[in-house]
């Protein structure tokens, strides 16, 4: 991405040639899943997919991981779904963990925020860790999983979408071969080149506004938060956000004019004098300089026949709220289970719809969100930049306009308004509602909700409050029983609180751990119906 | 709750009077900082997304029609 860069690959990668290449091309090997691109999404569902008992083949066209830092924040929802992939404790270990940030103004603070103000929870709001770290970790992890063929520069350069299989065509460094996939997932990136084979649109805004991102190696005794300013004293009119990554390298945002030549400002000598203005001093040596403009944009359908995009493929975002690699990797947590079951043909295809209809509604909030946090950092007329200038002003002085300053704001998991949701027929005053992801919560020390979830197995699960008797449950649900005997302590009672629990109240969890349903008296019949529904069978 | 349009203050030409004071004195520039404060301060205290809109679509309205009367009068 970034030329002027010391930072050379962390990991390089041997190409191997596979049996597969062998067979002639109308004899092609066939296989059930084809991931095409090996970064986070990729190797996430990857590993998601294959430990739910599927054949995996992943194809790269690169060797290697390590190119700059690239996506930094992950988020809570992305660890805890790691967690069930067995890698978040190295991510975690490695990563600067953190929650506070703060917004400048001038020199001025504005406000500060926590994005997790409250105990209780296995993982924390935000860990910083570069990206090639993460997906180091991902090989690592996919290597112990024998389902998982991975090959490295095998570059696919044809598509061809058939009735029940997609058909594709790969070049190695040994020349070409093809297989074919019953299902074929793109996480193959912003470029994407499988999006180009289907002939799809990637429509959306393209901002002007350019950004300059140095990565920078220092010892520093700034805190472990975000920080943003809007007008800086050393980046006058502009913004800047700072941030701490592992091995005492930070990450330095820079917004700059739209007429700045990237050419020009990407020199390392030209970048030096603009850090050393805004750290005070000049020690630091660079890991990564980039300069970029970004896209808010997305495809119309993320299912194109037997192709099924997933990550940065499919959607594009600014980067100021950590919306890209988090939105890619919920894309994989949301189809993982679902493809899962399409393929053991215990739900029918069409549940691959659900998939486009929630990350559609996902993509679309990431876009709003990022594209009014990329509005407020570059106002694009004189009214909007007085609009902004008076939030900025009142901001210093109440509350609500501390709020709407917009310095990004960071991903949260979204909620589905979905068909494979049962609606609420009882009253709540709390609680995850059906559409929404489950809340962590404690079950004594060092013991937590998501842990009992994931050692479930991560299939459908009934998360239920004892009221001493037993629930009559449908086949094949997996069980979380709270209180009562036999069932998990809640000493806090943090998750009776958390779920608006009384005794007998019940969740049906979803495989990625949404609320399908939730019930203040279960029967065995609406279980089953919940069930049904959340699995596409009506 | 819909907007209210109905006249809501007891001596209306004392609100009038108290905006246009405020703007007394000031450069075209300052009146629009002014008014972009202003705005976002009465929309909070309002304080309900429907009523803005409503109000947000009625003050464009207006902006619509004067145009076409201008058209009208060229």
């Amino acid at each position: 991405m970034a030329d002027a860069n010391t930072h050379q690959a962390k990991t390089q990668f041997g190409y191997r040639r596979h049996p597969d290449q062998d067979r002639p091309g109308k004899d092609a090997a066939g296989h059930p899943v084809v991931i095409v691109g090996a970064g986070p999404v990729g190797l996430s569902l990857a590993i998601d997919l294959a430990q739910r008992g599927q054949r995996v083949v992943v194809l790269d066209d690169a060797d290697r991981i390590g190119e700059g830092s690239r996506a930094i924040c992950f988020s809570k929802r992305s660890l805890e779904y790691w967690d069930r992939l067995g890698v978040a404790d190295r991510m975690v270990e490695k990563g600067v963990v953190w929650s506070v940030g703060r917004i400048f103004h001038g020199e001025s603070q504005l406000y500060q925020f926590n994005l997790l103000p409250e105990d209780g929870h296995k993982r924390p709001a935000f860990i910083n860790l570069q990206q090639y770290y993460a997906e180091a970790y991902l090989v690592d992890r996919v290597v112990d999983l024998p389902a998982i063929d991975l090959r490295w520069r095998n570059k696919v350069t044809a598509l061809e979408n058939r009735n029940d299989s997609a058909v594709l065509t790969i070049e190695t460094p040994d020349g070409s071969y093809r297989l074919h996939a019953q299902y074929v997932v793109a996480c193959d990136g912003a470029r994407s080149s499988l999006r180009q084979m289907v002939g799809a649109e990637f429509g959306g805004q393209v901002f002007e506004d350019q950004f300059l991102i140095a990565d920078v190696k220092m010892t520093a005794e700034f805190p472990t938060e975000r920080w943003f300013w809007f007008d800086p004293p050393f980046h006058a009119g502009r913004s800047a956000l700072l941030h701490r990554q592992p091995d005492d390298v930070w990450r330095i945002d820079l917004q700059l004019s739209r007429d700045a030549d990237p050419a020009v400002e990407k020199k390392p000598e030209n970048v030096r004098p603009r850090i050393a203005r805004m750290l005070g001093h000049d020690k630091f040596e660079f890991e990564w300089i980039s300069l970029y403009k970004f896209q808010c944009r997305r495809m119309d359908r993320f299912l194109h026949g037997r192709v099924i995009f997933a990550g940065d493929s499919a959607h594009q975002v600014s980067p100021f709220g950590a919306r890209g690699a988090n939105s890619g990797l919920e894309d994989a947590e949301n189809l993982s289970w679902k493809l899962d079951r399409v393929l053991r043909g215990t739900s029918p295809a069409s549940l691959l719809e659900s998939y486009h209809v929630e990350r559609s509604l996902a993509a679309d909030e990431n876009i709003r969100e990022s594209t009014r946090s990329t509005d407020f950092m570059a106002p694009h007329s004189q009214q909007e930049a007085r609009l902004r200038k008076a939030v900025l002003s009142l901001a210093k002085e109440t509350e609500f306009g501390k709020r709407m300053v917009n310095g990004g704001r960071l991903s949260v998991p979204c909620s589905y308004d979905t068909p494979l949701s049962s609606r609420d027929a009882e009253a709540w005053r709390g609680g995850p509602s059906p559409g929404c992801s489950m809340l962590d919560a404690p079950l004594g020390e060092q013991a937590y909700l998501t842990d009992a979830f994931r050692k479930g197995g991560t299939d459908f699960t009934l998360l239920s409050f004892s009221n001493g008797a037993a629930i009559d449950m449908p086949a094949g649900v997996k069980d979380i029983r709270i209180g009562g005997e036999g069932g998990l302590a809640d000493p806090s009672g943090l998750v009776a609180t958390r779920y608006d629990a009384e005794p007998d109240t019940a969740y049906l969890l979803r495989p990625d751990g949404y609320v399908a349903a939730r019930f203040r008296h279960p029967t065995r019949e609406a279980i089953a119906a919940a069930l049904s529904r959340a699995a596409g069978l009506n | 709750m819909p907007l209210s349009t109905n006249s809501n203050f007891a001596r209306p030409d004392d609100a009038f009077r108290a905006v246009v004071e405020a703007h007394r004195g000031l450069t075209d520039a300052q009146s629009a900082d002014f008014d972009a404060a202003l705005v976002l301060i009465l929309a909070n205290h309002i304080g309900d997304i429907e009523v803005l809109r409503e109000a947000l679509l009625l003050a464009k309205r207006r902006m619509i029609d004067g145009q076409q009367q201008q058209q009208q009068q060229q």
